[in-house]
């Protein structure tokens, strides 16, 4: 089990592998649709928010406030994250994004933007909504809560040993590329 | 109508955070099949305790909490508009504990008003029937499967499929290649034969208020569940698509009438957190039984 720790430094990025099993600790920030769509569009991140040598988690996540005002995160799987390939390599490049955690693999343009800029794509178990809260440790703030509602702001996560596999890296290798392409051959002789 | 919304209430609670039996079953003998040290082996083995977890703290196996889907079976004269408005209150209150994500948007302002409640959220499909017995089944069906789901007009060239049962297979299995991951499988697929546009995903989902172990009454449905499945299971598509042996755990095909002119095959994409139970409500309407 490979770990990394926030900042993520392009060296420790470059090194993994399709395959590879990494946790995460430090701090993650959802974004998902609207911030995709938002910061694609020209869109600034908030004062105080910097996704340089972060990762962005795709995931809209269940949160409650407790009576103290304290937030508390009681579901936090990832979504689909081909809906943000439209958008997602310009931001990579644009904001220096590391990683991008989801579900469900990404396309060739950001396939592209992690290899010229040394990030990488990290599949998270879709649907494992309590495994992946459990090593939530802590929300340390959230942001354009009002403009886009709470699956879609963005939540800086406190995270511990976050569990994930590579399946895209920054040497141009995409699992889901080879699945789709084995898959489809296997598909074709039962046609 | 507030023994009606207790009961409601403890039905989304119960459908948001443990998944039924016949699908955790089905789960259970994938992770046995899959092979030891791949990664699908490691994805099932979280997907196993997170349905654990989830059950042993009651909060949402999944964070999409989905389309909030009610069936109701009742009788003649039962008044469906009162239960529609207890349901939405429970629909509520159930976001306000966090059994559900806040998670109805206006389609044209973009706004979350964070109550899960607006037009056409919640869904209800009530059906009378000649008993007294009132049931009620829930569906939270995620957004990440529904958006895989898919509807073929045959014929179709692409896959040679011909307006014929084997036209049907061909589609069916191309739905699940175009799905790979991106729908959280291992999935479960609801399918309807013929309908319309609408009433044919309409069936496709209802499809999936059977039990995964049952068998189709129509032999040739059957045929074609078994094949589908066993097929699909060859493709390699495996758990989230990272290549494997389980790429669904049951597929559910119903058929309903069409016009001369059209043959549609709908598909329904269930994800593995297939999130579906039932109550039979008692006369003071507080719950009778489950019906999963």
């Amino acid at each position: 089990m490979i770990q990394l720790t926030f900042p993520f430094s392009e060296a420790s990025i470059r090194a993994l592998k399709v395959g590879d099993a990494v946790e995460i600790s430090g701090v993650l920030f959802t974004g998902r649709d609207a911030v995709h769509k938002y910061l694609f569009k020209g869109g600034e991140l908030p004062p105080g928010v910097s996704f340089q040598d972060g990762i962005i988690y795709h995931c809209g996540p269940v949160v409650i406030r407790d009576e103290d005002g304290r937030w508390r995160v009681m579901a936090a799987g990832p979504t689909t994250s081909a809906r943000e390939e439209p958008y997602q390599g310009e931001i990579i490049r644009r904001f220096g994004v590391r990683g991008v955690i989801g579900k469900g693999g990404m396309g060739d343009r950001t396939l592209a933007a992690c290899r010229e800029h040394g990030c990488v794509y990290l599949h998270a178990i879709g649907g494992a909504a309590q495994v992946l809260a459990e090593r939530i440790k802590a929300v340390r703030n959230v942001h354009l809560l009002e403009q886009f509602g709470s699956p879609e702001a963005i939540w800086e996560l406190e995270v511990d040993r976050f569990p994930a596999v590579v399946t895209m890296d920054s040497h141009g290798g995409s699992l889901h590329q080879e699945v789709l392409a084995a898959s489809a051959a296997a598909l074709q002789e039962r046609l | 109508m507030e023994a009606l919304q207790a009961s409601l209430i403890e039905l989304i609670r119960r459908t948001s955070a443990e998944i039924p039996d016949d699908v955790q079953r089905v789960i259970l003998a994938s992770l046995a099949q899959e092979k030891q040290g791949t990664i699908a082996e490691s994805a099932l083995k979280i997907i196993e305790q997170n349905i654990e977890l989830a059950r042993r703290k009651s909060q949402p196996i999944c964070q999409d909490t989905g389309t909030i889907l009610f069936y109701v079976d009742c009788p003649v004269g039962f008044d469906q508009i009162a239960f529609a408005d207890t349901a939405r209150e429970a629909v509520r209150q159930a976001t306000r504990k966090g059994y559900l994500r806040q998670n109805s948007v206006d389609s044209l302002t973009d706004k979350n008003d964070g109550t899960n409640v607006g037009p056409g959220a919640p869904t209800f499909h009530f059906h009378q029937h000649r008993a007294d017995e009132v049931s009620v089944r829930l569906m939270l069906k995620g957004g990440g499967c529904e958006n895989v789901g898919a509807q073929y007009a045959l014929p179709l060239e692409r896959l040679q499929a011909d307006r014929d049962l084997d036209g049907c297979r061909k589609v069916i299995l191309d739905a699940v290649h175009q799905a790979q991951g991106k729908g959280c499988g291992p999935g479960v697929l609801g399918v309807c034969i013929g309908g319309d546009r609408a009433t044919g995903y309409e069936h496709s989902k209802t499809q999936l208020l059977r039990k995964l172990d049952d068998r189709n009454p129509n032999p040739v449905l059957d045929e074609l569940e078994r094949k589908v499945l066993t097929t699909a299971n060859e493709l390699g598509i495996g758990p989230m698509g990272f290549g494997g042996r389980t790429t669904l755990l049951g597929v559910k095909v119903g058929a309903i009438n069409r016009l001369p002119a059209s043959y549609y095959v709908s598909v329904s994409y269930m994800c593995w957190a297939f999130r579906r139970h039932g109550i039979v409500l008692d006369p003071a309407h507080g719950i009778a039984g489950w019906l999963y």
